[in-house]
């Protein structure tokens, strides 16, 4: 027999997320006479809904593990979109951002969308690393920012007729596979690599990791620049799967992707967390809104739940870091 | 005077100020090759921050370091220990999310691929090192893939010495590594120390116990409120002078005489 305590974190986590899914099963055959799970194509919407935000949550997992805090997410991935957009145009675009530049090959506005993420991310590492101010303002700051440049960057047109190629990638089940490998990339880089032990290391004690060695400046700019990477990735594949970008996508994506590591079981406090527990948190917020929808409840209503969640497990969290500390 | 080759630390007038603070004042220290030496003095008298001088972990405010011979200036515990000096600091310096072998490779993996910082970590290597390390020092830690938060004040400690101990290639400095341990643990310690001893190791050794200090080190380092007040050889002293160095007074001494 086993102990409960030698079961994976996952395994509770993913059994709250099939006691939510059964949940709504039986509320659905109770209340309006359907099944919520025999619906495949209901099951694909919410895989594809969750991916988008679930790319950005790989990254979030990764910078609240070094006990820091991304807020710009969707903000980035909105600049990130508009600007890989503005080079994916087709050859017949009407009224082009650069006429100079149409019918690119697709890894042109695809590498742009992941520089311009990148570059957001290392500033946000850069400030949290030098000046000492907090990276939930810095990235605050980021939020702000980068959500007004996306509407300058047209003066506030969205941009269309993106090329055929391009649109492929957001198109059928591709926004799953590249959330589905970019998880499974980060989760085996943060569990066997040095750059996942430092990122560990300086969330469990900074001074700890400075006095081993690390330069936990350089590491933690890394990690936001990742994070910022992942963010643009997202954009390059929400405005692909969109046909367009526009300066408003991805609004509060930061929040879903924050919740969905929290109810993955990774510690607000640091040094805790994992790539696969942050998968189930964005599914379980997937299925959350998804069945909220299923059973005719009001959005509001979801947002209600969603919040309680989310204050949940953040006490669990709390509770965890307690029990630990008064051990130590 | 020393014969410059047989010294392997110097530091000539090594201060340290925290804004008004003094807490360390124009320190002349020095340690001979393969001396063990010990640094007392009551708290806040600037034992650690002498310590975290010579280890990179704060730049003097005024002052130099020579190490074998050389003027060095180390930015970063990294550099301190790329020089050959290894610390065992007074917080423990831990990760306590982290399991053993994780602790004690912190900073120098063993790796299996090399790709920058995205090389491929060598678990099993570290595993079975860290197995031998602890082992070597006959301290039991009934689980090595455990975090080390979960663990035992004693066990921690007992990580913390052997990393730096088994990494130690030119200077080892221990800053109270006794202080939260429990009578074996303390001997295991203390074994660790001989054995550094026996291997040629200088060790500078920051204790508040005396009797400890009188058993293990060559010479004893005396501060008082962030002076160095006195350097005497352990075979030509005892306890009683020492309290009256730490404590600056010269009668009273006897009722003290229980540090000892
Ligand atoms: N970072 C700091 N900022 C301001 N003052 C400091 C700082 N670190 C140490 N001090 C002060 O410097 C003095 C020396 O402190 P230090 O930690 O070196 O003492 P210590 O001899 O190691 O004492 P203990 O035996 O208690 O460990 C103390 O007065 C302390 O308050
Ligand atoms: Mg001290």
């Amino acid at each position: 027999m086993f102990k409960r305590e030698n079961l994976p974190a996952e395994a509770s986590i993913f059994a709250v997320f099939v006691g939510i899914a059964v949940l709504f099963e039986v509320l659905g055959w109770l209340f309006i006479g359907k099944s919520f799970l025999g619906n495949v194509q209901r099951l694909e919407i919410i895989i594809l809904q969750v991916s988008i935000f679930g790319i950005i949550a790989v990254g979030v997992t990764q910078v609240i593990i070094t006990s820091g805090i991304d807020l710009s997410g969707g903000a980035v991935l909105a600049l990130s979109a508009m600007v890989a957009a503005s080079f994916a145009q087709s050859v017949d675009a009407f009224a082009p951002i650069f006429p100079q530049f149409l019918g690119l090959p697709i890894i042109i506005p695809i590498a742009v969308g992941l520089a311009v993420g990148a570059a957001c991310g290392w500033i946000n590492g850069s400030i949290t690393a030098y000046t000492g101010i907090p990276p939930f303002i810095a990235t605050l700051g980021m939020l702000v920012t980068a959500r007004a440049v996306a509407v300058i960057y047209t003066e506030g047109q969205p941009v269309y007729s993106l090329s055929d190629s391009f649109t492929v990638i957001g198109s059928g089940a591709w926004p799953v596979l590249v959330f589905f490998v970019v998880a499974v990339i980060f989760h085996l880089v943060l569990k066997h690599t040095v750059y996942g032990k430092h990122t560990y290391a300086i969330g469990s004690n900074e001074k700890a990791a400075r006095v081993a060695g690390i330069n936990v400046r350089r590491h933690k700019i890394m990690v936001y620049t990742i994070a910022g990477s992942l963010s643009g990735l997202a954009g390059v594949v929400m405005c692909a799967r969109a046909t367009i970008a526009q300066s408003g996508m991805g609004t509060m994506y930061e929040l879903d992707a924050i919740s969905a590591v929290v109810i993955g079981g990774t510690s607000l406090f640091g040094g805790r967390g994992r790539i696969s527990g942050t998968v189930i948190g964005v599914c379980i917020l997937g299925v959350i809104t998804s069945g909220f929808t299923f059973l005719r409840i009001d959005f509001y209503y979801q947002e209600i739940v969603k919040g309680m969640i989310i204050v949940g497990a953040v006490m669990l969290d709390q509770r965890r870091q307690a029990k630990q500390r008064s051990r130590a | 005077m020393n014969n410059q080759d047989d010294i392997i630390l110097r530091t000539d007038n090594l201060t340290k100020r925290y804004g008004g603070v003094h807490a360390l004042e124009e320190a002349n220290f020095t340690l001979k090759k393969g001396e063990h030496v010990a640094i007392v003095g009551d708290n806040g008298a600037g034992k650690s921050t002498f310590v975290r001088q010579i280890t990179g972990v704060e730049q003097p405010t005024s002052g130099d370091i020579f190490f074998e011979g050389k003027r060095v200036e180390f930015n970063s515990p990294l550099e301190a220990r790329e020089a050959g000096i290894e610390s065992v600091f007074q917080d423990l310096a831990l990760c306590n999310d982290l399991d053993v072998p994780s602790n004690l490779f912190l900073g120098r993996e063993e790796l299996l691929f090399k790709f920058g910082p995205f090389s491929i970590l060598d678990e099993k290597k570290m595993m079975r090192k860290a197995k031998e390390v602890l082992e070597r020092t006959a301290i039991k830690i009934p689980n090595l893939s455990n975090h080390v938060g979960d663990m035992s004040g004693g066990q921690r400690q007992c990580v913390a010495i052997s990393r730096s101990a088994s990494f130690a290639s030119k200077l080892i400095i221990m800053d109270e590594p006794t202080a939260a341990l429990g009578v074996q643990e303390t001997t295991q310690v203390e074994n660790i120390i001989r054995g550094l001893k026996d291997q040629g190791v200088p060790l500078i050794l920051i204790s508040h116990n005396l009797r400890q200090v009188f058993n293990l080190v060559d010479k004893i380092w005396v501060f008082r409120r962030g002076r160095i007040v006195g350097e005497v050889i352990a075979s030509e002293t005892d306890g009683n002078e020492i309290v009256s160095m730490i404590t600056g007074m010269q009668g009273g001494v006897h009722e003290k005489a229980s540090y000892i």
